[in-house]
């Protein structure tokens, strides 16, 4: 977001840590910095949920349809957010909501960037023909717009959470291969892969002691926004009814049934949606920002 | 050029057989018996389900199988709907007129609010105009696009009672189909009113779903236009004195327009993708729509035809983007 063009004030021959100069260009960025506030408020929220959730999330209150928030005429001041159409406290579904989208998206990011990493260290380091395979099929991913994929995958496996979750993972593949192999080729013929070669070290070894830690920049960037697109393509298959089934508390599927209480009950359709922006604006707030600061040159 | 235009379709080739494999084996995927599984709970008699097997060709090994349906792919045969019986094909010609009007006006939107965004930003770097074009432009790139349509759905529809809800046309029209174009129907038609309510209907829809498109060429268009104008030539026609406007417009834009003409050819992909979500929520009769009741209905094979067209169609966009780019850019043409 903001721009940063001086390096921090380094006075004298102060030596920083990686972490101290890494958090030095990091803390510049106020974008970067609110959203990882926030990443921790949710965080802390979805660690907390069954504690700070004023109800349950799939009790259906009969006497309480519909409600608006506390704040507006005949709102109840039990139910902050309002209730949706069976008498469920909002609020508590979208507490509880964040415990399963921030689950999705660490599930979402594992699968693809452990696989991925595997896949674009084996093209990067064999090259040749096993390079061409894997690379053809990433392009192939890649011809493909992911949600489209990912509903496809989802429409074969059945519309369930894990299904779902699979797909997005399968979908979000192709870029951390392609990561991957280009800084895996890029280390490849450094000195220092060089002489552990000489040294006698195996290819494994080569591969995921010697080369992948000096690749990690890229991935973790890629990673972070993983996360956004994994919270945002996991609340679009919700909202198809490909996600989750009701009635977990997921903030995709929460907007799925609002379509026809759009003019009765502004709540039900707000507030989840809000919470889905918020929270892929603060990861995609913080990948700018980490992308600047653990890379100056990646910066546009 | 010829050659540049050669290479690039042959690297087509292999990815589009990449494509039917992947159609393919999505079918074979489903777990179970295809047959039954398409059948859901009303089931199948023996002889029914022998007949189908045997016109689906599941009853052949599977290599041929495969060799079968390219066969057809390649004489245009995508299979019939399981439901109503008529070609994939067919049914997809009449929905993606739809589909490509809002499609089209979508990334009209898209171009016509993000592209100057963009270059005033850069130009105006720094300002309070800058700022509040990066941060729309990042809120729009977060944005989950069903919810967008729903808030203003109840802003506009709703509270204001400006925009139609749903559908193309309002119900008082009938219209005659021609090119299957909305937009130009309507005008063919000669009716009163009935263009204004066909442009009405598109307003909220485009918005949507150019949404994404309007942030990501915002963006790039600003980055773009930084780096350019950090170029020697252009303080040279600075410091000759050049008039600032036909320094931006004629020397600046031109060149950073070129990254810019690449994202906009590959929001096709999101355009359509986006599209599913956007024709669910406006009720709008697309190709997006069509594919989310198929699979609701487990209509499979027009599943699998659908997403084979539309992932053909985004391969040959792209393929037309990167030759554009040869064309516009000569140094990409005799590269290597």
């Amino acid at each position: 977001m903001s721009e940063q063009t001086t390096s921090p004030a380094t006075t004298g021959p102060q030596v920083q840590t990686p972490l101290q100069e890494f958090w030095g260009y990091f803390s510049q960025n106020t974008g970067a910095v609110i959203g990882l506030v926030f990443i921790i408020c949710i965080l802390i929220v979805a660690i907390f949920a069954s504690v700070i959730a004023p109800h349950s999330p799939i009790e259906q209150y009969r006497d309480a349809l519909l409600l608006p928030p506390a704040w507006l005429d005949g709102g109840n001041s039990a139910y902050l957010l309002g209730t949706d159409d069976v008498g469920r406290d909002i609020l508590s579904r979208l507490i509880h909501g964040a415990q399963l989208s921030l689950f999705i998206g660490v599930l979402v990011v594992t699968l693809s960037l452990g696989l991925g990493v595997i896949l674009g260290l084996t093209a990067g380091f064999f090259r040749g023909a096993v390079e061409t395979v894997i690379m053809r099929a990433v392009d192939i991913m890649l011809a493909m717009p992911s949600l489209l994929l990912a509903i496809a995958i989802v429409a074969i496996l059945g519309p369930s959470i894990f299904n779902a979750a699979m797909a997005i993972a399968i979908v979000s593949l192709p870029h951390y291969v392609r990561l991957t192999r280009a800084s895996t080729i890029a280390e490849l013929n450094k000195d220092y892969v060089i002489s552990s070669r000489v040294a006698g070290a195996s290819s494994l070894r080569l591969m995921f002691i010697t080369i992948l830690p000096n690749c990690t920049a890229p991935l973790i960037v890629q990673a972070t926004l993983g996360f956004s697109n994994a919270i945002l393509d996991m609340a679009a298959l919700g909202f198809l009814g490909l996600g989750a089934q009701p009635p977990t508390p997921e903030w995709g599927s929460m907007l799925a049934d609002a379509l026809q209480f759009v003019q009765r009950a502004w709540w039900v359709v707000t507030f989840p949606g809000l919470v889905i922006l918020l929270t892929v604006l603060a990861f995609n707030l913080m990948g700018d920002g980490l992308r600047d600061a653990l890379d100056p040159k990646l910066k546009q | 050029m010829f050659q540049f235009i050669i290479k690039k379709l042959m690297l087509v080739i292999p990815t589009f057989i990449g494509i039917t494999l992947l159609t393919f084996t999505l079918i074979r995927l489903i777990p179970g018996d295809p047959i039954e599984v398409m059948a859901g709970e009303r089931g199948v008699s023996p002889e029914r389900h022998a007949a189908l097997r045997a016109e689906l060709g599941l009853d052949q090994p599977l290599l041929v199988q495969y060799f079968d349906y390219v066969k057809n792919i390649a004489s245009g045969d995508l299979g019939r709907s399981l439901i109503t019986k008529t070609p994939v094909t067919e049914e997809f010609l009449t929905l993606f007129p739809a589909t490509v009007e809002l499609a089209s006006c979508a990334a009209l939107f898209a171009i016509l609010v993000g592209l100057p965004c963009g270059i005033i930003a850069a130009v105006k770097r720094g300002s309070v105009f800058d700022h509040s074009v990066m941060t729309f432009s990042l809120t729009g790139y977060s944005m989950p696009i069903f919810w967008w349509a729903l808030l203003l759905m109840l802003v506009f529809s709703v509270n204001l009672g400006i925009t139609p809800v749903s559908g193309r046309l309002d119900v008082t029209y009938w219209i005659d189909e021609v090119t299957g174009f909305m937009l130009i129907d309507t005008l063919l038609s000669g009716e009163e009113g009935a263009f204004a309510s066909a442009l009405h209907h598109l307003v909220l829809p485009s918005i949507v779903l150019g949404t994404i498109p309007m942030a990501v060429i915002a963006r790039m268009t600003r980055s773009s236009m930084l780096e350019v104008l950090g170029e020697d030539y252009i303080r040279t026609a600075r410091s000759k004195g050049m008039a600032p406007m036909r320094v931006i417009v004629v020397h600046a834009l031109r060149n950073a327009l070129i990254p810019v003409i690449t994202v906009i050819g590959l929001q096709v992909g999101i355009l359509l993708s986006g599209a599913i979500l956007t024709e669910t929520i406006f009720a709008w009769p697309g190709i997006g729509k069509w594919l989310i009741e198929s699979i609701g209905r487990r209509d499979y094979p027009v599943v699998q035809g659908g997403i084979l067209i539309v992932a053909t169609i985004i391969i040959v966009v792209n393929l037309l983007v990167d030759i554009m780019y040869g064309v516009v850019n000569p140094r990409i043409r005799h590269s290597k």
